[in-house]
């Protein structure tokens, strides 16, 4: 018979450990820096082609991330993407007409926005829309305009040689 | 012919009752008005019966398959040049799938046996019986810790094995094959999502505690009370429990996969 | 003389359609010890689980106390248990806590005595059962005979008006035979209690019990007093209680006639 004292301090210790390895999880894993997300400014960008850009996807200046994407929706009118993004609250210096693409990381990599200031002495804050939007680059989009123009190069030889 | 069909009719009708008397018993553990004062206690002995001692088979176990995991993924990772992204691999499959199964069918083999078989052994040896003419609900005084201490148990183990299997896939893929430890984690984090993988994760394990209990605590209760019901019935356990586990697994997968 | 339970009429058969009892009427007096006797698995110790109950009769009625078992909410149910002990034939004790712990537990469940009160109740009822030296065994370290004593002090700790025991006797040797027949006697004396044993030892419950109900079939084929049974000159009676090989209850399990039986390897 194991006393009730030595059964709660056991439990006790196995509750501690089973929070520690959720600490881990949370920390070291997922790299969560808030359990509270919801500190920071949202902006807005319309972009013509959201390619593979996911919520959560990164926002960055200069590689160094700054935000991340909170969601994407369609506009009904003009038939473009909004992308509602999450600004961390200390990058509130941003010139409110940088402009903002979407990039891909590396060949194959997921999709993320970069965002380029330029000089404008006013700032992005709550709410503001980013003027000067890229749109995705579509991977099969280009290598169909190259294989297009390829085609169209070997016709004007073939029409040149004979 | 007809003797065939009804005994396919009857056969139907019986599992119809084992699943309306498991409802009935889920119902009575649920409803039952606690009292504190004497189930906390019971309830916290039933979590270092089951929890606690299944802590050691969880840890080692957990250990095991994160390195496996990434033993057999950096060397499919590496054919496409891909190594780097182990950590994400292993930390993925982990917190939304291994994690949670494969603690859930352990503690079905380690601690759900182990409670039908009490259950039954005190079945038979009329300790139930003896206890409800003492007036003494045994499904307060004996199920329903059972009950709780099990699912109270069960995310708790879940989360200290995906800690270990990640800490085992640490081992393997930097200290052994040379991965570089910055990289490592920095992907990881890139690509486990706190909420979609590690809590949906637990909420899984949650399910899985609630059924793999309830049917260790079910079997055991209904078990016929001799040496052979109990056997039959820890063995019915294990393999309910088994089953439920995968199959829930698909549809809460399936419930959860949007979001992702 | 007024009666502690009254079963009237009472009719019960199992889930699979055996038949049980077939309109039985028993009274049992209050202060006295009453044996109900029969060959196994005529349903002795279901009767003990209808007055219990744990098993809901099919027809007809049980009272205890005055108040109808099978009418009672399940608080008064358990309310009316609280003045029932019941001995069981394996015992029933927790075999994860000790001797003491056992005897405790209903006084534990059922009141808010302190530590102290309880510890000096629990020492007096293993005392009355001869085994205050025993308190911290663990059951499985007695046997079959202690751990019987064991459950009966367990089953007299809220001092019950009614206690019923399963089978008292199964299996024991002649001195922890004696020493339950000794201990039912003088318990049912001393605490005012009221006795039902359930046994198919004949010699033991008769030596003790001041009235007797044999059941066989499902029916009372003799009651009476002790001496009164014995007599009975009703043949079904009188093999049961002698252990006569055969009689109206034939030595051979009923099977085909020699002949079919025997032969019919060759016809087919």
């Amino acid at each position: 018979m194991i006393s009730q004292r030595f059964i709660e301090s056991i439990v006790g210790l196995f509750v501690l450990i089973a929070m520690l390895a959720l600490l881990v999880l949370a920390f070291k894993v997922s790299g969560l820096t808030s359990f509270f997300p919801g500190k920071g400014f949202t902006v807005t960008a319309y972009f013509d082609d959201a390619g593979q850009l996911k919520i959560r996807a990164p926002v960055k200046i200069a590689g160094v991330q700054i935000g991340e994407v909170k969601r994407i929706e369609l506009d009904p009118v003009t038939f473009k993407a909004i992308v509602t993004m999450r600004i961390y609250k200390k990058y509130n210096d941003i010139p409110d007409d940088s402009s903002a693409s979407i990039m891909t990381a590396g060949l194959l990599g997921d999709n993320y926005i970069t965002i380029t200031p330029m000089y404008s002495q006013a700032f992005l804050a709550q709410g503001s829309q980013i003027q000067y939007t890229q749109p995705a680059i579509i991977l099969e989009k280009l290598i169909g305009q190259f294989i297009y123009k390829l085609g169209n190069t070997d016709k004007e030889e073939q029409h040149e040689k004979p | 012919m007809i003797a065939s069909i009804t005994a396919l009719g009857r056969l139907g009708i019986n599992e119809l009752r084992e699943f309306g008397k498991a409802g009935i018993l889920l119902y009575q553990v649920l409803c039952c008005q606690p009292n504190y004062r004497k189930s906390i206690p019971l309830t916290l002995q039933q979590v270092y019966m089951e929890g606690v001692l299944s802590l050691l088979i969880i840890i080692v176990s957990g250990l095991f398959i994160g390195m496996v995991v990434a033993l057999q993924g950096y060397h499919t990772l590496a054919k496409f040049g891909a190594a780097q992204q182990l950590g994400p691999l292993v930390a993925l499959s982990v917190t939304r799938e291994l994690g949670p199964v494969v603690t859930a069918i352990l503690f079905a083999g380690r601690a759900g046996s182990a409670l039908t078989a009490e259950i039954g052994l005190m079945k038979a040896t009329e300790q139930l019986s003896s206890m409800e003419m003492m007036a003494v609900d045994p499904i307060r005084q004996i199920i329903s810790p059972r009950f709780w201490g099990g699912v109270f148990s069960m995310p708790l183990l879940t989360l200290v094995f995906n800690a270990m299997a990640i800490y085992g896939a640490y081992l393997v893929g930097v200290q052994w094959l040379g991965l570089d430890t910055g990289v490592f984690w920095s992907n990881m984090q890139d690509s486990v999502d706190f909420y979609a993988d590690v809590i949906n994760g637990i909420i899984k394990s949650v399910v899985f505690g609630i059924v793999v209990t309830w049917i260790a605590v079910y079997q055991g209760y209904n078990a016929k009370p001799t040496a052979a019901g109990i056997a039959i019935a820890t063995t019915h356990s294990v393999v309910y429990a088994s089953l439920a586990i995968l199959g829930l697994d698909f549809i809460l997968t399936a419930m959860m996969i949007r979001g992702w | 003389m007024d009666h502690l339970v009254e079963i009237g009429q009472l009719s019960f058969q199992h889930g699979n359609g055996k038949v049980v009892f077939d309109n039985i009427n028993i009274s049992i007096s209050r202060g006295k010890i009453t044996a109900i006797m029969g060959p196994s698995g005529t349903g002795k110790t279901t009767l003990l689980r209808l007055i219990g109950g744990q098993l809901t009769p099919c027809r007809g009625y049980v009272t205890v106390a005055g108040q109808h078992v099978h009418q009672l909410s399940r608080k008064a149910l358990y309310q009316l248990r609280m003045r029932m002990g019941m001995l069981f034939q394996s015992g029933g004790l927790f075999t994860h806590c000790n001797v003491f712990e056992n005897v405790a537990f209903p006084l534990r469940e059922h009141t808010s005595l302190s530590n102290s009160m309880i510890h000096s109740m629990v020492l007096m009822k293993l005392q009355m059962v001869g085994l205050r030296g025993a308190a911290e065994l663990m059951p499985g370290t007695l046997s079959g005979g202690m751990a019987r004593r064991v459950a009966l002090a367990r089953a007299i700790a809220m001092d019950p008006e009614l206690i019923m025991y399963d089978e008292p006797f199964t299996g024991q040797d002649p001195i922890s035979m004696g020493v339950l027949i000794k201990l039912i006697r003088t318990l049912n004396d001393t605490l005012g209690l009221t006795s039902i044993i359930v046994s198919h030892d004949v010699q033991e419950t008769l030596s003790i019990s001041d009235y007797v109900y044999i059941i066989a079939d499902g029916k009372i084929v003799g009651q009476g007093v002790p001496q009164d049974v014995l007599t009975n000159p009703t043949k079904q009676l009188q093999q049961f209680l002698k252990g006569l090989p055969d009689g109206p209850v034939p030595f051979d399990y009923p099977a085909k006639q020699l002949k079919e039986d025997f032969f019919s390897w060759s016809n087919t």
